[in-house]
């Protein structure tokens, strides 16, 4: 009953809230396992209604529908948690992408080694653009991390020690992992690395959320100036946010190189960044599982229906529009009482 | 390195002005919105970007221009550049229009806050720039020369082609005509107010929307003069054509204190000599990183601009 009722009212995130605090224990571990379960087995089910016509199913999987969740849950750190607007999150997955590439093809490093270093690499970027960008408020950062997307490509395409507008070819794939081997043919071990990837991030988001730092966050959310006079030392957790997104944007980027065996500058346009966007805002931001929907939603419909998929990006645009306009919270809205703490601090004001 | 700079100093002098004057009219687009609704407009880009494709479909389509090497007879050539100059403007300023009413105006209306209208504005803007990939298979389109480019006269060196003193002059003139409307007139009172404060000129009767659609449109038709002279000089255009140069002009904006329109002036001349001299100096392929590494310093040292913001506030 409460079900259909919370269908009926468009919020099923309260409903899902509120079932998961009233199980026991025991009912959460179940419920967290056959729900992984299930997302392990997502390979297998590519027949009747789930098969892409356009490309395979098995790889579409992958990217881009995992690595885009991935890349949504760390975009959402940076502008659902913290109401950052970051435009240049490309540029991380950019860095990775060339970290897992240069290193790959001119040392004996394999990618798992790679990895730390493409995150490293992907946060100490996020820190040099972020001290001067984080300063800035809203409108600006906005402006300026487009530009910075925009930078890192064009540096790329302007550099022939890492192959210019060629890119860099013959990336190798990560080495087996015991039976499991990674191959471009059959890419069931390479979504098992992502969906791993995927709930790592999730379980360092929703612990970082009830922190100290999550705190901090949804503070300068609400209201940066009112954070820093409280005492929140707002550049420092701004930093962070950024950073971390960096950090999960990095990985993505390390484990694509490793999967595409191929790189060029023209894989990291503005367009990733408005697409991460927009499965970010239309599942819902700032709400871990509502980006996970939007993100599933909006990379696997343009390979499902095929006129989409050339239009792909004009469907976002028109996704980023009219849900801004009709249904700001997204598909999955943030927790009512994380909402009614924002009414009650606009009307107070 | 420098040898370039310094052998064609006045030649790169003269196009960086006349770049300059581009900038300075499409970043009239950013600067005069940001006045009233403290907000970047992100579609401006492609407000530009739609004045282009104007020009070209109403030099090529309507009136069946082709490509010459000679100048088109005086009296068609004068129609052609006065419909072209026109079309072009309205049709930026109608898209303006549309940019606003479609993503800004509701979610004002019910007070959403600035993230997600910022979002909002992006969306639009890529769907006008995807829309016209779309329809134009990513090609791009030339624009037919109508009007021989020979150089009318030479000082020091630079040739003063006749695109480039037709941009000069025009661009000054529709600034100076701006400037003095915004001044003067009623509704340009009204801009001014609205953008000192909005909540006292409603309580003096101001109406907020229709002075709010204005701006755009005022920024709008000023992009779309921009969009011609720019297809006047680089004779072909792209779906894309906007995002290089609604970068610059929106650096330019800033740079002379973004909301405010004289320093918008300034902004947009400094802005297209810098440019023009350092890719004399580094190649243009670095020009977009060029002017990002100025964006990024005059927003973190001087970010009110050089000349002020028109009203002071830092931080919102």
């Amino acid at each position: 009953m409460k079900l259909l009722n919370s269908i009926r009212t468009g919020n099923l995130r309260d409903w899902g809230a509120s079932y998961w605090d009233n199980s026991s224990p025991t009912k959460r571990k179940a419920i967290a396992t056959s729900i992984i379960g299930f997302a392990a087995l997502a390979p297998f089910m590519g027949f009747g209604l789930l098969d892409t016509p356009v490309s395979d199913y098995g790889a579409v999987l992958v990217y881009p529908v995992g690595m885009f969740i991935l890349m949504a849950l760390g975009l959402n750190i940076v502008v659902g948690k913290s109401g950052l607007l970051d435009l240049g999150y490309v540029a991380f997955f950019a860095i990775g992408a060339y970290t897992m590439a240069i290193l790959g093809t001119r040392t004996s490093l394999n990618t798992w080694e790679i990895m730390p270093i493409g995150i490293a690499l992907a946060m100490i970027a996020g820190l040099i653009l972020g001290l001067p960008a984080l300063r800035l408020r809203g409108d600006y950062l906005a402006i300026v991390t487009l530009g910075f997307g925009e930078i890192v490509r064009i540096s790329a395409l302007n550099t022939s020690e890492i192959g210019g507008p060629n890119g860099i070819p013959n990336i190798p794939v990560p080495p087996p992992i015991g039976p499991i081997k990674f191959s471009l043919n059959d890419q069931k071990a390479f979504f098992w690395v992502v969906l791993i990837m995927i709930l790592l991030t999730i379980w360092m988001i929703r612990r970082l959320s009830v922190r100290r730092a999550g705190r901090a966050w949804e503070a300068i959310r609400q209201d940066e100036d009112v954070a820093e006079l409280m005492g929140v030392h707002t550049l420092k957790y701004k930093l962070w946010s950024f950073s971390l997104g960096a950090a999960v944007g990095g990985a993505a980027g390390v484990l694509y190189a490793s999967k595409t065996l191929f790189i060029a500058p023209e894989m990291f346009t503005l367009n990733v960044s408005i697409l991460i966007l927009a499965c970010v805002v239309f599942g819902g931001m700032g709400n871990i599982w509502g980006v996970v929907l939007g993100a599933s939603i909006l990379a696997y419909l343009p390979e499902r229906i095929r006129f989409i998929s050339d239009a792909r990006l004009l469907v976002f645009g028109l996704a980023l529009v009219i849900t801004m306009n009709f249904r700001p919270d997204g598909l999955l809205p943030r927790k009512k009482r994380e909402k009614a703490i924002v009414k009650s601090a606009q009307k107070g004001i | 390195m420098f040898s370039t700079l310094i052998d064609q100093f006045w030649s790169l002098t003269l196009s960086g002005i006349a770049l300059g004057f581009i900038y300075v009219l499409v970043s009239l687009g950013y600067t005069m919105v940001y006045g009233v609704l403290r907000m970047i407009n992100f579609a401006n880009s492609e407000i530009f970007m739609f004045g282009t494709f104007a020009t070209i479909v109403i030099s090529r389509d309507f009136l069946g221009n082709v490509d010459g090497s000679k100048s088109l007879p005086l009296p068609k050539l004068l129609l052609t550049m006065t419909l072209c100059l026109l079309g072009s403007m309205i049709v930026s300023g109608l898209v303006a229009v549309f940019v606003e009413f479609v993503a800004y105006r509701r979610l004002r209306a019910r007070g959403t806050n600035k993230l997600a209208t910022l979002i909002s504005a992006i969306g639009i803007s890529i769907v006008l720039s995807e829309s016209m990939r779309i329809i134009t298979h990513s090609r791009p389109t030339l624009n037919p020369r109508v009007l021989e480019k020979k150089s009318l006269f030479e000082i020091a060196g630079a040739s003063f082609r006749i695109d480039t003193v037709l941009t000069i002059i025009f661009a000054a003139v529709l600034f100076l005509v701006l400037d003095r409307f915004v001044k003067f007139s009623r509704l340009g009172r009204a801009i001014r107010a609205v953008s000192m404060n909005e909540d006292a000129a409603k309580l003096m009767g101001v109406d907020l929307n229709k002075v709010i659609s204005a701006t755009f449109l005022i920024g709008g038709l000023m992009s779309g003069a921009a969009a011609y002279f720019y297809t006047l000089t680089y004779e072909n255009t792209k779906f894309n054509v906007g995002f290089t140069l609604g970068l610059a002009a929106f650096t330019a904006a800033v740079i002379g204190g973004i909301g405010n329109i004289r320093g918008a002036f300034f902004g947009g001349l400094s802005l297209g000599l810098v440019e023009v001299y350092a890719s004399s100096i580094l190649g243009t392929e670095w020009k977009s990183v060029t002017v990002f590494i100025i964006l990024v310093l005059v927003l973190v040292l001087k970010p009110n601009g050089i000349f002020g913001e028109a009203v002071q506030q830092t931080r919102a």
